[in-house]
């Protein structure tokens, strides 16, 4: 067997542009996952029992279904409710309903290990249920769950691989394409697997440095919570 | 005139009964401490006090809010109320400035300098400017307690409530956290302590309640520590050496 890459890196274009893509998607869907994955855990732990059912059901349907299937169900949804979206708008909407179910099962973790007198404290303060959530919960909280949420949002990033099935054209999608064209998939798919590994590492480290601004006294006294 | 006016409180947890009909009130400037014995309902009635419990009947008033009825305005109780707790629930992620400068800034809407301002005022009063900028893992047990206070300080409560403060702390840490008390009860402020420390009931409080099995048993002035008329009270003054 012999490997050729030169016909490959010939096409780094492609696998540049499918890189932007993926880091785009992960970039996006981080941040609206994180938001949603908070919003439900903090309804998973209201008082009021219809938001808990309806953060209940969304979790649950989502943790038991593959994401394949969830990307088709939002793809062809969207269309035969007449809405015409670019495949990677439908890919953001799609991963941001994903993650945004594991995040919130991890965040719900995390607020559910603060300690009861911090939200007593809180409250006797007069900080009203959102502030408390805000100032006092969600920091310590995130903090606790830091490594399970920075391999969760590395997952999603490389489940964005799966959005080249509606053509959203990210790193994947590039090398379905080139393979195709150079007749050399092993090479390919070679090369795509390792910059999917290297963007997991750079990853690492962006939530490692975001991790040392958002949680300065883990930074300054290097203990945990 | 009375701040806080407890009237027949009656509290059960499940089918566990708590209080009996406590009945009790604090003037203004004054300082009641609150002894019995462990499960005698002292706690929960003074946590009934800041609602975090919510009494079953009876009538609470705190500085002229209806604490047992269910239409009360929370935030301008707590507005008026602060607590201590035995455990402090100091915010582990912020530094102790910004422990104190939380509420002020984000109930109170004060700028950040002016919260500063006041922050390091109560700061000072407990002993502890010099603090600010460490985080509660890097004080004493104490020193978190002090912290506790000037946080609650920092919204210039009308009335103070005392959970136990110093039950976690060693004597000398316990030392420093009365002194402080202390000043603040020379200082005017109202308060309702429920503690263990016998001497320091005898020495600050103008009124002692003694709880025995959901109820008022005993009440008065400090005296009543060194001479009490009932035997329970006795009984629970003699075990302390």
């Amino acid at each position: 067997m012999t490997l050729d890459f030169t016909a490959i890196l010939a096409r780094w274009q492609m696998l540049l542009d499918g890189l932007a893509l993926t880091v785009q998607l992960a970039a996006v869907t981080t941040l609206t996952g994180f938001l949603i994955g908070t919003l439900c855990a903090i309804a998973r732990r209201s008082d009021v029992s219809a938001l808990r059912w309806v953060a209940s059901v969304y979790i649950e349907a989502i943790r038991n279904t593959p994401f394949l299937v969830q990307i088709f169900v939002v793809y062809f949804g969207l269309s035969s409710l007449g809405f015409s979206f670019s495949a990677v708008t439908v890919a953001i909407i799609a991963l941001t309903i994903n993650v945004g179910a594991y995040t919130a099962e991890i965040m719900r973790a995390g607020f559910d290990a603060i300690h009861p007198g911090q939200w007593e404290a809180g409250e006797c303060l007069g900080l009203s249920r959102t502030q408390t959530y805000w100032h006092v919960a969600l920091r310590p909280a995130m903090e606790r769950v830091y490594p399970s949420l920075t391999s969760q949002f590395i997952l999603l990033m490389l489940a964005s691989s799966v959005t080249s099935q509606i053509s959203a054209e990210e790193l994947t999608a590039a090398a379905n394409f080139i393979q195709s064209e150079t007749y050399r998939p092993f090479e390919t798919y070679i090369v795509v697997a390792l910059i999917y590994l290297a963007l997991s590492l750079a990853m690492r480290v962006v939530f490692w440095a975001f991790g040392l601004a958002v949680f300065p006294r883990r930074r300054r006294l290097g203990t945990n919570l | 005139m009375s701040v806080v006016v407890l009237k027949n409180v009656k509290k059960s947890f499940g089918s566990l009964p708590v209080l009996h009909g406590v009945s009790f009130a604090v003037a203004k400037g004054e300082v009641l401490a609150l002894i019995g014995a462990s499960g005698s309902g002292k706690s929960t009635a003074l946590r009934c006090i800041d609602r975090l419990e919510i009494v079953d009947s009876g009538e609470i008033e705190v500085c002229g809010h209806m604490v047992h009825d269910p239409g009360l305005d929370l935030r301008r109780l707590r507005l008026d109320v602060g607590i201590v707790f035995q455990s402090y629930n100091l915010f582990p992620h912020l530094t102790i400035k910004e422990n104190v400068t939380l509420a002020p800034r984000s109930v109170k809407k004060l700028d950040r300098r002016a919260a500063d301002e006041i922050a390091m005022q109560s700061l000072q009063k407990v002993g502890l400017a010099e603090k600010a900028d460490n985080y509660p893992e890097q004080l004493s047990g104490g020193q978190q307690q002090r912290a506790a206070i000037a946080r609650s300080l920092a919204m210039e409560p009308k009335v103070m409530l005392f959970d136990e403060v110093t039950s976690a702390l060693d004597p000398k840490l316990t030392g420093e956290v009365l002194k402080v008390i202390e000043a603040l009860a020379a200082s005017g402020m109202t308060m309702i302590m429920v503690t263990h420390e016998m001497g320091f009931a005898r020495r600050v409080a103008d009124q002692v309640v003694f709880m025995h099995e959901g109820l008022v048993h005993e009440a008065g002035s400090a005296d009543i520590l060194t001479n009490p008329s009932t035997p329970e009270l006795r009984e629970f003054v003699s075990n302390d050496l």
